[in-house]
C-alpha cells in the first residue's frame, strides 16, 4: 500500500503541525484561565473574577445586550439578505453585480470612517427609537453584510437555483413555495454559516459600540481590563467560549437536520 | 388531455434585433407526440419554454385545449416539464420528488402515496423510493424526472432534451421506453431535441426549426420523402442528403457536364439555378462514363448495407458525396465509380430561395 513509505513522513508532519497549532491556539487560552483564577499574593485559586461576570450588574447586563444584539442582527440580516439574494438570482440576475458591490462596500471602508458618518444618523435613531444599545442592530447589519453575503453567495452558487425553481414552478409551485421549500433547504448550510459569522462578529465588535458610547460586552470588558484585569480576562475568555459553543451548536443543528431528513 | 396550439407565437428578447421564435403556428393534436428539432440556437427550447410559461410570449397566443394560457403563470397551465439535467430536488428523496406536484395540488396523503407507487412501478423505481437523487445513476435520475412528471397527470408533457445526459446505449433504450410510455398514457407531448434520429424515431410528427422560424412540421416519413426546403433536406436523414448545385437545362439538371433527368413539373417551375438533392440510397451505380464520377475515399461496410464516401471533380458537386451500396459489393479506396439517379428519386430545390420545386 502507499501509506507505508510516504505515509510515515506525512503522518509525522501532520502530528507536528497539529501540535504546533494546538500550542499556538490553546496556550493563550490556558494562560488566560490561569491568570483569571489566580489568587493575589498566594498560590491558591479563586473563581471570584468569574463570579463577577454574573454578579456585577454592569457586566451581566452587557452580556445580555451583546447576545440580544447578536440575535437581532442575525435575524434582521437573514430577513433582508436571503430573500433578496434568492430573488436576484432567480429574477434579476443583471442586478447581481450591483448587490454584490453594495454588500461588499462596508468591507472596504474602515469601521472608524463608517462610525463618523453614521453618528449623525444615530442622532435621529436615538431620537426616534430611544437610546437603547439595541439600536446598534442597524449599524451591525451593515457591518456583517460582506461576510454574510459571501457565505450565502457560495451556497447559492453551488445549487442550480434557476432550473430547480423552473422545475418547481412547472410542477405547480408559486414563488413563495419555490423559495421556502426548494431553494432554502438547499442553501441551509450557507444560511447557518452566515448566521454564525454575523453573531460572532457582533459579539466581538468594539469600534462602533465604543465610539457611539454604548455598553456592550466588548466595551465593558475594555473598561474593565483597566480597573480589574482579572475579571476582564475572565470575561474575554467567557466570550470566546460562548462563541465556540455557538458554533458547535449551529454545526450540530445543521448535521442533525441533514441526518433526520435523510432517514 | 388536450390539444396545444401555437398561434403566431413570438418571443423577442429585450435588446435583440430579431425574435428568438418568430410567428410560430403549430397545432398539436390531443395525445400526439410532437418533436421540435433543429440545430442549437434555433429556438426549439424557447418554443417549449413558452408553452411551459417559463418564457414570456411577446406576441401571439398559446392555447392548451380551449384555454388561452399565453399569460398564465406556469403553475396554472397544468403541464409537467422534464429537464435535460433533470432538476431533481437534492434535499428530497425520490418519493418526495415524485410527490412534489401532488403536494402542491393538496392531494391527500394516501392518494399521493398511491400515485407515486404506481408511477414507480411503471418506471421500475420501486426499490429506490427512499433514496436521495445523488445516490442514483444517470438513467435512474432520468426515470425519476419522468416519474415526477407522470405522477402529476398533466394535460401536456414538456420534455427538454431529456436524454442528452445519458450515454449512447442507454439513450437508445430509453428512447423507446419514453415513446412507449407516452403511447400508453396518451398525454400530449412536446419533446425538444437536437438529434434528428431521436426526432424521427420518437415523434408522431416532427417540427423542424431554424433561426426561430418553423421550416416544416410533418410525419417523419413525409419529412424524409418531401422536405419543404434545402435546410430540412440537409438536416433530416443520416447520412445526410447529397445536395448538388445544377443548371436547369430542358428538363434536365446539368451538374458540371453531366446531365441528370429530373421531374418535369419541377423543371417547369424552376426559374433560376436549382439544387438537386439525392439521398445516399437513391444513387444507382452505372457503367464507366455514364454518370457522375466519384473517387472513393472511405468505404463503410456495415453488413446489411454500406456507405461509400467520395469526391467528384464535377462542378457543383459537394466535397463529399455519400452513396449507399449493397453490403456485399465491395469497392476499394481510390477506385472511381460512376453514379446516376432516377427522376422520381430526386428532390429539386430552387438554389436561391431554397424552396422545394418537385
Amino acid at each position: 500500500m502507499r501509506s507505508t513509505g510516504g505515509g510515515l513522513a506525512w503522518r509525522t508532519t501532520r502530528v507536528v503541525a497539529l501540535a504546533l497549532f494546538a500550542v499556538y491556539f490553546f496556550l493563550p487560552l490556558l494562560a488566560m484561565l490561569d491568570f483569571s483564577t489566580r489568587q493575589l499574593g498566594t498560590t491558591g485559586r479563586t473563581l471570584d473574577s468569574w463570579a463577577n461576570l454574573v454578579t456585577d450588574p454592569t457586566i451581566s447586563s452587557s452580556i445580555v445586550t451583546s447576545v440580544l444584539l447578536a440575535v437581532l442582527t442575525t435575524v434582521l440580516m437573514l430577513v433582508l439578505l436571503v430573500p433578496t439574494m434568492i430573488w436576484v438570482r432567480l429574477r434579476v440576475p443583471q442586478a447581481g453585480t450591483l448587490v454584490e458591490f453594495l454588500c461588499l462596500l462596508p468591507l472596504t471602508i474602515p469601521p472608524l470612517v463608517i462610525v463618523v458618518g453614521i453618528s449623525n444618523v444615530y442622532a435621529w435613531v436615538t431620537y426616534l427609537l430611544g437610546d437603547s444599545a439595541l439600536t446598534l442592530t442597524f449599524a451591525y447589519v451593515v457591518l456583517v453584510l460582506p461576510y454574510a453575503y459571501r457565505a450565502l453567495d457560495a451556497a447559492l452558487a453551488s445549487v442550480n437555483v434557476v432550473t430547480l425553481a423552473e422545475a418547481a414552478r412547472s410542477l405547480g409551485a408559486g414563488w413563495t413555495t419555490v423559495i421556502v421549500r426548494i431553494v432554502l433547504p438547499n442553501i441551509w448550510g450557507g444560511v447557518l454559516s452566515a448566521a454564525y459569522v454575523s453573531a460572532a462578529l457582533v459579539l466581538g465588535e468594539y469600534t462602533f459600540a465604543s465610539l457611539l458610547n454604548f455598553s456592550t460586552l466588548p466595551t465593558v470588558l475594555g473598561l474593565l481590563s483597566k480597573s480589574d484585569a482579572r475579571t476582564g480576562v475572565a470575561g474575554a475568555l467567557a466570550a470566546l467560549l460562548l462563541a465556540t459553543v455557538l458554533l458547535l451548536l449551529l454545526s450540530a443543528f445543521a448535521r442533525r437536520r441533514r441526518t433526520t431528513k435523510g432517514a | 388531455m388536450a390539444t396545444v396550439t401555437y398561434d403566431h407565437a413570438q418571443r423577442m428578447y429585450p435588446g435583440a434585433d430579431k425574435p428568438a421564435v418568430d410567428d410560430l403556428n403549430l397545432e398539436i393534436a390531443d395525445g400526439e407526440f410532437l418533436v421540435l428539432v433543429g440545430p442549437s440556437g434555433c429556438g426549439k427550447s424557447t418554443s417549449l419554454r413558452m408553452l411551459a410559461g417559463l418564457e414570456e410570449v411577446t406576441d401571439g397566443h398559446i392555447r392548451i385545449g380551449d384555454r388561452d394560457v399565453t399569460h398564465l403563470p406556469p403553475k396554472e397551465r397544468d403541464i409537467a416539464m422534464v429537464f435535460q439535467n433533470y432538476a431533481l430536488y437534492p434535499h428530497m428523496s425520490v418519493a418526495e420528488n415524485m410527490a412534489f406536484s401532488l403536494k402542491m395540488a393538496k392531494v391527500p396523503k394516501e392518494e399521493r402515496m398511491e400515485r407515486v407507487k404506481e408511477a414507480a412501478r411503471l418506471l421500475d423505481l420501486e426499490q429506490y423510493l427512499e433514496r436521495k437523487p445523488k445516490a442514483l445513476s444517470g438513467g435512474q435520475r432520468q426515470r425519476v424526472a419522468m416519474g415526477r412528471a407522470i405522477v402529476r397527470q398533466p394535460q401536456v408533457f414538456c420534455m427538454d432534451e431529456p436524454l442528452s445526459n445519458l450515454d449512447a446505449k442507454l439513450r437508445v433504450s430509453t428512447r423507446t421506453q419514453i415513446a412507449a410510455l407516452q403511447q400508453r398514457l396518451g398525454v400530449t407531448t412536446v419533446y425538444v431535441t437536437h438529434d434528428q434520429v431521436e426526432a424521427m424515431t420518437m415523434g408522431d410528427r416532427v417540427a423542424v426549426l431554424k433561426d426561430g422560424i418553423l421550416q416544416q412540421a410533418d410525419t417523419p416519413l413525409n419529412l424524409y420523402d418531401k422536405p419543404a426546403n434545402l435546410f430540412v433536406a440537409g438536416f433530416i436523414g443520416s447520412p445526410a442528403m447529397n445536395l448538388l448545385r445544377a443548371h436547369n437545362v430542358d428538363g434536365h439538371a446539368k451538374i458540371g457536364h453531366v446531365e441528370v433527368p429530373i421531374d418535369r413539373t419541377a423543371a417547369t417551375k424552376a426559374t433560376g439555378d436549382i439544387t438537386v438533392g439525392v439521398r445516399p440510397e437513391a444513387w444507382r451505380i452505372v457503367g464507366e462514363g455514364e454518370g457522375i464520377p466519384v473517387k472513393v475515399s472511405v468505404v463503410e461496410e456495415l453488413g446489411a448495407d454500406g456507405f461509400v464516401y467520395g469526391s467528384s471533380g464535377e462542378e457543383g458537386v459537394p466535397d463529399q458525396v455519400t452513396i449507399r451500396i449493397d453490403g456485399r459489393r465491395s469497392h476499394r479506396k481510390g477506385e472511381t465509380i460512376y453514379v446516376t439517379t432516377d427522376p422520381t428519386n430526386v428532390h429539386v430545390f430552387d438554389t436561391e430561395s431554397g424552396a422545394r420545386l418537385s
